[in-house]
């Protein structure tokens, strides 16, 4: 008896303590963990750890959404893709502006509160563009990978530098662009440099110190299972990257990590074997980093296949059972839909033209169907989709993410030999265009005219119902798309695309509901919130990141 | 497929020979650059096909494979911010470019080579193989027998309707410059397709399309104006597959020579 009431006084004093802290807007693990209570706020990357990018926010609803106007625009100083998510936190925004810095604002009316510059070393070195997609926030602090593979703790609420941890060696091309994990007590981040040759990981730091946690390569060494998959010292530098924000489902304490392409990227006969665990769904033991279970998508990929989509996770009854799900629309250009307690898969299909493969058998291991030397393989390199961020409505039960149509790579493999910090490609790939020496679709967009026109390829916003693994309703853009997706409550759809048009789309139906043309790129998903309120939806566009309400 | 066969039909009988026979016709108001420009040296079939693997090994991921990615340079048809010499081109890829945007390569002599001659050779490996003629007479058949001044314009002279030709040399290699006269529906640009609008109100529109997006298409009519639509004012929206030109009936000396003339047409 004695026992139980000092436990009360513990968990009494605990609780005071505890709200005590909060009362200074802290935000501790279990606000993040309770994120969908608090729906004002975007608390993740993917706006919380199911990464469903669904907002309940339900001011703007699909009848008033055409009433949206401008309310502000933030002007990014540096030139190149925005990739960004921002992060809002009780009406602060926290952003990030490449290649490295974090800025703090005002997110009613878009001014700066503060701004943190990360000075890389001068060897950085990454494949696709000086990238970052966002910060993390846990407590008092604000976390942020960078390109010379840090981990950097700023204050959350004066942006002061607090500690800076070590991820990767830059001199071997290791570089973080994906915004942090933040799980309990831990900041979780991957590396990138599928295309250097690295040995991918995911890594865990103590929130507080910066101190390592742990550290779980996605490509297992000698004595651990699935090595066997690589042949030789291939292992060593058979990349499988980790670029983009994972999820974290806390009754199972598992965290789930897409895993990127193997290395050499086009070459595949030079590394052979399944080169376990490149093109994977992993999932980590989330105090432990202790690898449970994976999925391979796409073994000895030669098509620079990432799985590097972000891990989609939903409770429903699925063809009659309640099930805890994985939803995964693949770079490889199948839809698949696994069970996320152990990886086992249930269905997959292909959403666009697939002819690398001719199926997936039972356990949805793809048949392979090489295509001979010169003849177009599709998927084209950039795949049926790419690391866009999806999104999936409990609502509607569509699972929503942006397709190219009709795009086809033709791939020439050679061999290629490993050297730190160098470029290890295995060979190269051209664009299928209509004529010779027709402008054909690149990384991004840079000119406002569209001289590949559709018939390189082109987007299509596609609604997946998981029960099938079919699209319900498909929306059509004359030009690709790298924009990710946001749903809210009221059953609104936001997104974009390169033509620089902000949609908002009737989730149900797929009707087009209001748009209006921002003129740069969207190569990142909307995110909403609501301050004192008002709701509001941002998105950037080029070089400005624009901010809705509703007209007062 | 129809167009993979033809595109590389043309590129496999593509070789460097005629690149000489350009210099030895000795044309020395020739200013030729890109795909056709010898650089300051003269490279060995060996240099460009190693320039080839060098080139998607190193440049190809930032570059783009038809190296015109980065804004601001095409390498493949010669378009450079700083770059004219192939020494210039060297000092670019041994010690970076852009404050930092283009690392520095530390590539051997023979690699260094290898690269310069595979962008000079634009991005060919199997060389030049393009009959280009005399470009004096050429520009007699352009402008007179062959009609192409009844749709192109050069340098402010001739309608706007078709694409204005005053830098076609330097966008366009030999062989895409003969392809375009031979088969001309396999070698125009799809941006460039001939359109046919009708609008709700009953307006026909005819002319070349300039730009398009899922919402609107904007044109250059047969009248020269500038129109830009939206698609849900439009009752018909057709795009020819088939450009306004048929194939050629000039001769295959005459192809040459007009050739040799388009790739003198190098803008102001």
């Amino acid at each position: 008896m004695n026992f139980n009431i000092r436990l009360l006084q513990t968990f009494l004093l605990y609780y005071i303590t505890f709200a005590s802290l909060t009362s200074i807007a802290q935000v501790p693990y279990e606000r993040i963990l309770n994120s969908n209570e608090e729906p004002e706020n975007w608390l993740t990357y993917n706006g919380g750890y199911m990464s469903q990018r669904h907002s309940l926010l339900n001011q703007v609803t699909r009848e008033n959404v055409d009433r949206l106007e401008l309310k502000w625009v933030l002007q990014n100083q540096v030139f190149g893709a925005w990739q960004s998510n921002p992060i809002i936190v009780d009406g602060v925004m926290y952003v990030t502006e490449r290649p490295n810095s974090v800025m703090a604002v005002d997110a009613v009316n878009g001014r700066v509160f503060w701004k943190y510059r990360h000075q890389n070393a001068d060897n950085a070195l990454v494949c696709c563009g000086a990238n970052n997609r966002g910060v993390a926030v846990l407590n008092d602090k604000v976390y942020m990978g960078t390109l010379d593979a840090q981990l950097v703790a700023l204050d959350r609420i004066n942006g002061q530098l607090l500690w800076k941890a070590e991820v990767g060696d830059v001199d071997a091309a290791y570089s973080v662009t994906m915004a942090p994990l933040a799980v309990k007590d831990k900041i979780m981040v991957g590396v990138g440099g599928g295309e250097f040759g690295i040995r991918g990981y995911v890594a865990a730091f103590d929130a507080e110190t910066g101190e390592q946690a742990w550290k779980t390569y996605t490509i297992p060494g000698p004595g651990e299972a699935g090595h066997d998959s690589w042949e030789g010292d291939d292992w060593e530098h058979g990349g499988a990257p980790v670029w983009i924000t994972g999820s974290f489902d806390p009754d199972l304490n598992l965290t789930y990590w897409g895993v990127g392409n193997p290395g050499p990227d086009w070459n595949a006969g030079q590394r052979p074997g399944d080169n376990l665990h490149s093109d994977s769904a992993i999932a980590l033991n989330a105090d432990t980093g202790e690898l449970e279970w994976y999925f391979q998508f796409t073994p000895n990929d030669a098509y620079d296949y990432d799985s590097v989509q972000v891990p989609v996770l939903a409770d429903m009854v699925w063809r009659g059972e309640p099930r805890k799900l994985m939803m995964w629309a693949n770079r490889n250009g199948y839809f698949y839909v696994l069970d996320r307690t152990n990886g086992e898969f249930l269905e997959g299909k292909p959403y666009v033209r697939v002819n690398w493969s001719s199926g997936l058998d039972e356990g949805g291991r793809p048949i392979p169907t090489p295509q001979p030397e010169g003849m177009p393989t599709y998927p084209g390199n950039q795949g049926g989709t790419n690391w866009y961020p999806p999104s999936f409505s409990p609502s509607t039960g569509l699972f929503y993410f942006s397709a190219w149509e009709d795009y086809a790579t033709i791939y020439r493999a050679e061999e290629s030999e490993y050297i730190p910090g160098r470029a290890f490609l295995g060979g190269g790939f051209s664009v299928l265009a209509p004529s010779p020496g027709a402008p054909t679709i690149g990384i991004g967009r840079t000119n406002p005219i569209n001289n590949w026109t559709s018939e390189v390829g082109y987007a299509a916003l596609k609604a997946m119902d998981p029960q099938t693994g079919e699209a319900v309703w498909s929306y059509d853009q004359f030009d690709v798309s790298d924009s990710g997706m946001l749903t809210t409550a009221s059953d609104l759809l936001f997104t974009g695309g390169r033509e620089g048009y902000f949609h908002g789309i009737d989730a149900q139906s797929g009707d087009l509901l209001w748009n209006v043309n921002l003129g740069g790129q969207i190569v990142m998903a909307p995110v909403t919130y609501m301050v004192e309120g008002v709701q509001y939806v941002s998105v950037i566009s080029g070089n400005s990141l624009s901010t809705f309400a509703l007209e007062e | 497929m129809k167009y993979l066969q033809s595109f590389f039909g043309v590129i496999v009988n593509f070789s460097r020979r005629y690149m000489f026979l350009v210099i030895a016709l000795g044309v020395s108001n020739i200013q030729i650059v890109g795909a056709q420009e010898l650089g300051d040296h003269q490279y060995t079939s060996e240099a460009i096909e190693r320039g080839s693997r060098i080139y998607s090994r190193e440049c190809a991921l930032c570059h783009g494979p038809q190296g015109d990615i980065v804004d601001g340079v095409n390498l493949r048809v010669g378009i450079f911010k700083n770059v004219r010499s192939d020494d210039d081109l060297r000092t670019v890829v041994s010690q970076g470019a852009g404050q930092g945007q283009m690392p520095a390569f530390g590539l051997n002599a023979a690699d260094l080579d290898g690269i310069v001659a595979f962008i000079r050779a634009g991005f060919d490996p199997d060389g030049v193989a393009v009959r280009i003629g005399d470009p004096a007479r050429g520009r007699v058949i352009f402008e007179g027998k062959g009609e192409c001044v009844s749709c192109h314009r050069v340098n402010g002279i001739g309608p706007r309707t078709a694409p204005d030709l005053s830098e076609i040399g330097a966008v366009r290699t030999p062989s895409v410059l003969q392809q375009n006269l031979l088969d001309p529906s396999a070698a125009i640009l799809p941006i460039n397709r001939p359109v046919r609008l009708v609008t709700l109100t009953e307006e026909t529109v005819l002319g070349r399309r300039l730009n398009e997006d899922t919402y609107t298409v904007q044109v250059i009519d047969s009248d020269e104006r500038l129109r830009s639509f939206r698609k849900s004012d439009l009752a018909t929206y057709e795009i020819s597959m088939q450009p306004s030109k048929e194939p050629t009936s000039l001769s295959g000396e005459e192809v040459a020579d007009v050739v040799g003339y388009l790739l003198t047409l190098r803008g102001q």
